[in-house]
Formats: structure tokens, sequence, C-alpha cells
């Protein structure tokens, strides 16, 4: 044994054994059933737009991991991610190489240019999908009908008391390709929460502000978290790590304020939908609330005679 | 009942079945012996004896140096051979006293006492003191140091740190099992020498039967059960869960009335005031994946690391670390030629596959980190600052207030060294401190 060679590192020797990637992958299998509704609503357009999505995202990672002279990073699922939520979020019927350059603009300029994994201030799908609505206006905003296709308006458009608050929640809707589907979002987030890869703090702080707002507004909330991205965002975007506060206080004013920037879109704003903005607008926060929250470090503040 | 507890903490996998259940064995002490002068936090002492010497066991062989700092005694009769500088399991050489063992056994005279918790204030301490009795839970800090805060400090409890969270070890819980009247003792004789006014042994409850058998010599100590939560055992922590009260940041425990002591350095105070017998053995737990027949062990200090995985059955499989303590805050070590000194409460061989190295990914702001901090630090900014070498920026984030428990790098998903960064900024921003005031 004396020859032996003893490896010598410094405390602790144990580590847990979850993992960025299973983290990641986490994520994957939690999209699972949020693309199996779309395909089941939208067909092929839904396997199409997902995969290609998802496979641009996958070679963009590694070739501008490659141009910085970096290692290979694919395997730690991050753009797997990100091309699957940007193809989530795109309407049924965009062109594939719409989301394809959604997907290089997502992890080039959302994620690479800051140099990766981890160092993005905005959330890179957000950011693609932000590229594609202001460059492609009008294909990302015609909508069809699930199951025949044809066009239509997405319940937003068409106001509340429209659709019945059933086909809102099972995602039988005009939509983007995974957002129709409360029910299949909603199965994700309890997956992620049981996985302790979700912070409720964040998508709860988002909804209960929303809700209230509205209602206090005199619109209907329930019509409003079920319709657009709201649900779609409050599991898959306002939880992302990278993006978000890294303290407990942080992270409910960061869903607070999603919440706030959302319904002032929504209901005095010119855009339909505000959800994309509203998070990167708080993504642009977040440094600030990290500073204003830092919490009360143990003995600090503690008075001797206690 | 909600049991007590801090926040923050991780559960890790803790392996003590694995020797918990097997009784304390009394190891023959070896051929020859190291006793390292340092063997406690502050000074060195100062060797009594000289090559050639014969000691009877029990003698004192090292004299204190100044206040912080413990006598040491010679664990058996023999001949001093060498004083010279050896291995030592801080990772350094250390002047050591190397003795022969004659096989005799040949004790010096003990001053004993048949009642001892009659004895004053003073002479418990003053047992104490000369027991060169320390802190036997890994920090090492001298005990009578400890039983001496300034004259107005009120201290109202005293708590004994049963709570043993590290992974893998058992010496502690062997202790209170098999050694519940004692250990009861020296609690006793420990809280009267503080003068508290309140006497409280916590104790997580992956240890029933630690708590049952002091249950039986409680008397007017308040026996608390702790959730199983690393590190419970942390002294800031444990005091938060039993008393609610913090340890202000960078002070001491008994600025808010409170002295912690651990189980071996309770039971080493009952042999010192009833018996008056030095701290010459103590119980260690040999365990960890590669060690074919892991049990706890009653030794000589001075017995080699070595000695004591051979008493173990020896090892199994690849290993790849040797640790004294336990794998979150114990000590990698380079060789197994290191004595087992006062402080060393376990020997934990890991695989190689245990210990491979992780490659670490960037941080992903999970927040994990600081949500498992139980000085309710934000770790990631930390490392960051200490990465880029910002080191007022790591003060100001509350490097110093790190109890270096290791959750942090234990709960990160990209595998980061964040404790590591962490030690550098402090030791950093320790220098800086010196340079300035000097
Ligand atoms: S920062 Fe220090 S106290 Fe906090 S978890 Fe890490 S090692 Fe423990
Ligand atoms: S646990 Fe690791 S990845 Fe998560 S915030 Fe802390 S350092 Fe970053």
């Amino acid at each position: 044994m004396e020859q032996q060679q003893l490896i010598l590192a410094s405390s602790p020797h144990v580590r847990d054994t979850d993992s960025t990637q299973k983290i990641m992958l986490t994520v994957v299998v939690a999209l699972l059933p949020v693309w199996g509704a779309s395909i089941y609503f939208f067909g092929l357009d839904a396997v199409r737009l997902v995969l290609w999505a998802a496979a641009a995202a996958v070679v963009a990672e590694a070739i501008f991991q490659r141009l910085r002279g970096k290692p290979s990073s694919t395997h730690d699922g991050s753009a797997l991610v990100t091309g699957m939520l940007l193809g989530l979020s795109v309407p049924p019927t965009l062109p594939s190489w719409m989301v394809v350059l959604g997907a290089i603009v997502a992890i080039g300029l959302g994620k690479q240019v800051f140099g990766g994994l981890g160092h993005n201030p905005f959330n890179p799908a957000l950011v693609g999908r932000a590229f594609l609505t202001t460059s492609f206006a009008v294909p990302m905003t015609t909508w069809a009908r699930p199951f025949d296709g044809i066009s239509g308006a997405t319940p937003l458009a068409l106001g509340s008391g429209v659709v019945p608050y059933s086909d809102l929640f099972f995602g039988s809707i005009a939509g983007s390709l995974g957002e129709t589907s409360v029910l299949a979002i909603l199965l994700a987030g309890i997956f992620m929460f049981y996985r302790g890869v979700l912070d409720f703090r964040m998508p709860l702080g988002f909804l209960a502000t929303t809700i209230g707002l509205m209602f206090v507004l005199g619109h209907d909330p329930l019509f409003h978290i079920m319709s657009g991205s709201i649900m779609f965002a409050a599991v898959f975007m306002v939880t992302c790590m990278v993006t978000t506060p890294v303290t407990r206080r942080g992270r409910v004013i960061y869903g607070i304020g999603v919440g706030i920037i959302v319904t002032v879109i929504r209901l005095w704003g010119n855009l339909p939908e505000g959800v994309t903005f509203a998070i990167l607008l708080m993504n642009a926060a977040t440094p600030l609330i990290n500073r204003w929250t830092r919490p009360r470090i143990f003995g600090q503040g503690v008075t001797l005679d206690a | 009942m909600k049991k007590k507890t801090f926040w923050g903490g991780i559960h890790p996998e803790y392996h003590k079945q694995v020797s918990s259940e097997t009784s304390i064995q009394l190891l023959p002490a070896p051929e020859q012996l190291v006793i390292p002068l340092q063997q406690h936090v502050g000074s060195s002492a100062k060797p009594m004896v000289k090559k050639g010497d014969t000691v009877l066991a029990g003698q004192r062989i090292g004299e204190a140096q100044g206040f912080v700092s413990a006598h040491v005694h010679a664990p058996v009769s023999g001949t001093v051979v060498a004083i010279e500088a050896r291995p030592h399991s801080h990772g350094k050489m250390v002047q050591s006293i190397i003795l022969d063992n004659d096989g005799e056994e040949t004790w010096t005279d003990l001053e004993s006492h048949a009642d001892p918790i009659q004895l004053s204030r003073d002479q418990i301490k003053q047992a104490v003191t000369a027991a060169g009795i320390v802190g036997m839970g890994g920090a090492g800090f001298p005990t009578h140091v400890k039983l001496s805060p300034p004259a107005d400090a009120e201290i109202d409890y005293f708590i004994l740190n049963g709570s043993e969270c590290e992974p893998f070890l058992t010496a502690d819980h062997r202790m209170m099992v098999e050694f519940a009247a004692d250990v009861a003792l020296g609690t006793r004789l420990l809280a009267k020498a503080i003068g508290a006014k309140r006497v409280i042994i916590g104790i997580e409850t992956n240890k029933m039967d630690a708590i049952q058998s002091l249950r039986k010599h409680a008397g007017n100590i308040d026996i608390v059960p702790l959730a199983v939560k690393y590190p419970q055992g942390g002294e800031k922590q444990l005091i938060k869960a039993l008393t609610g009260r913090e340890v202000p940041s960078n002070g001491l425990p008994y600025e808010c009335g409170v002295v912690v002591q651990n189980v071996g350095t309770a039971l080493a105070a009952a042999h010192a005031v009833r018996d008056g017998l030095p701290l010459t053995h103590r119980v260690i737990t040999v365990t960890g994946e590669c060690v074919q027949r892991p049990g706890n062990f009653l030794v000589p200090i001075g017995t080699s690391f070595q000695q004591m995985i051979e008493a173990a059955g020896g090892t199994k499989g690849t290993v790849g670390k040797v640790i004294s303590g336990g794998p979150m805050m114990g000590t990698a070590q380079i060789t197994t030629d290191v004595p087992v000194i006062k402080e060393t409460s376990g020997i934990l061989v890991l695989s190689q596959e245990q210990c491979a190295p992780t490659h670490p990914l960037a941080c992903i702001k999970c927040s994990r980190c600081g949500d498992v901090c139980p000085a309710y630090l934000l770790p990631m900014r930390i490392e960051r600052a200490a990465i880029l070498g910002r080191w007022d920026e790591a003060e100001d984030y509350g490097a110093m207030d790190c109890i270096e428990c290791g959750c942090c790098s234990y709960i990160c998903p990209s595998k980061r060294y964040l404790l590591h960064y962490i030690r550098l900024a402090k030791n950093q921003i320790m220098s800086a401190k010196q340079t300035r005031s000097s």
C-alpha cells in the first residue's frame, strides 16, 4: 500500500450524484409530454419544427464552441434544451429554415457570444424567439387550428369568453406548438419540481401576480394564464436557472416582475403577447436584483444578549 | 414532535451501518509509537524528555507552551529513541517523540477522586488541563481554553455534541452507547467547570440506541433528539438548533452564552478528573469501501494509520484516498505512515472510483450551493470572486463566515470546486489582514 499513489485533494471527498447533464436531461424528459401534445394537435409540423430547431441548436453549439477554441459542450444537453424550447414556441406553419435561423441566433447571439453555458444573461430560446418575432412578424403570428390546420385566430386574439376553458386546458386551440396544452405543461412542471430542477418561487410569483393584477383590473385571470405563452413560460422560461436571480428573495421578486410586465403589455401594449419581452427585461434586471437581495449572513446583525 | 435542526445542509449517504453495530475493540499498543508534539490548535508542546530516557505510561513528555497549547503524555512505558520531525495528518512534518514500547505497561501514579463531581470548578479545570485534553471531534482546540471564557461571560448552556453528522464515522456513537455513564459524568464535570445553567446533549435520531443509553444516566441533563442532516454537528448549527441562538459573525460560542464540547472530550474529561488519566488513548472508526472489516477501536495515540488499517483487516480493491476524519471535512493523506493523534476521529479509505476527479462545468446559477449553505452565504459568488482574484469582493460576500462544511461543493451539479476557492479566498484575506496590521 505504501507504493500506491494516494490521491490528494481537499475536502469534501464525496459529491452528490446529480449533475448539470442530468438536470438538462430532466428538462428534455419534461418536454416530451408537451411535444407529444403538440404532435397530437398539430401533426407532423410539430415533429418537423422541433427536430429542426433541436438539430440546428446542437450543431450551432458544436460549431461555435470550436470557433472559440473551446472543448465540445454538446454533451451537457443545454443546447438541446434551447433548441426544443424554441421549436415548441413557434407557430405550426412556420417554414423550417426560419426556425433553423432562429436556433442559430439563439445559440450564437443568445449564448455563445457571452461565453457559452452559464454565462448568458438572457434566455437563449427567448432571444431566438424575439429575433424571429421581430424579423418575421407575419409568419410568427400566423396561426393554424389544431387537427385540420386551417388558419385561425388564437384565443388571446379572440378575447376571453369565446373559447371554453376546457379547450384552453387540454390545448385544442390555435397557438404556438407547445404552448396550447396547459395540461401537458402542468405535468411537465410537476415532474421538474419533483426532480428538484424547478424553483417554485418564480412560477408562483409570476402566476400569482398575473392572476391578482388581471383580477383587480377587471379581466378574466383564468383565461389569461391559460392562453398564449404564460403557462409554457411559467414552467420552462421563468424557471431558467442561468438567467434568473440566485437568491431566494430575488427569485420571488423576479417572478413578480415578469407578472407585472406581462400584464401591462397584454392590457395596454401593442404586442399581442408580452411574455417574451417581459422575461428578457427581467433577465436584464437580474444582476441588480441579486445585488439588492443578498441574504443575511449567519451570525450577522444578531444582538449579543439574545 | 418536530426534530430540532438548522437551516440549510445536505443529506449525503451516511454509510454508518457498516460500523455502527460493531463494539469498540481495544487494540494492543504497537512496538513503536510516534507522538507528535503538536496535536492541537495553538503552539506546539515542548519535549520534556530526551533521546534514551525511559518513560512510564501516563508520564507527561511534552509541556504545553503558553495558554493555547496542550500537554502531551506517553501512552505506554518504554524508551525514547528519537525526537525528530515525522509526517503528520495535517500534511506537514511535525516534531514528534518516538517511543519504543517495552510492553510492560508500567503506569505513573495517578491521582483519582472517588466523588469527582464534588470537586470545585477550578479543580476540574486543572485536571482537564493536566490531562492535555483537546477537542476530539476534529478541530483539536485545547479544552481548557474553551472552559475559560472571560470572567464576565455568562454561560447559559453547556452542549455536548452527540450529532456525529459526518458520514461513515461512528466512534462518538459507540462511545455514547458503550460508555454512557462516563460520557454523562464527563458532561456534568465540563458543565460544572464552565458554570453552565443548563446542560443539553444533542443527538441525531439515527442513533436511537445512544439516546436510550444516555437517558438512563441523564439526571438533570436534557437529551434532545436532532434531525439527521449534515452539518448538524457544526458548532454554530448545533447551537442554533438547540437554543435558537446565533453565534455572532467572527465571534465565539461563549459570546452567545454557550459552550459546546465533543463526546470524546467528555469521556476523556471523566477519565481525567475521576481517575487522573491523561489523554493517551482514543476511540476511532476505521471504515470505508476499501476496508475489509470496518470497526471502532480504542487505540493508543501514536499508532500509525497503517497499523490501524491492518487491524481492520487491511484493504481491498484499489485504494484512492486515505482520509483522516470524515468524507466531508477530513484531510486526505499522502501516506499511511502518520500517527493517530488526539483529534483523529476516524480513518476513511475510499476507492479510486469514489475519488475520481470531477471535470467542472460552468456554473449554471442553479443556486443549490446557496440553498444548502448553513452560513447563509452565496458560495458561487465567493468562488467567482476568488477565481478572478477579487479578494475584497470575496470578503464582502462573507468568505470569512464560511465554516468549510463542504455542502456547496457536495451539491454543485456542475461539480465545481467551490470550497477549494473559498478557502483560497480566506487565506488571502487573512494574510492581507496580517500584512496590514504588521
Ligand atoms: S460556503 Fe462554506 S459554509 Fe457555505 S456551504 Fe460552502 S463550505 Fe459550507
Ligand atoms: S451549485 Fe454549482 S452550478 Fe449551482 S449555483 Fe452553485 S456553483 Fe453554480
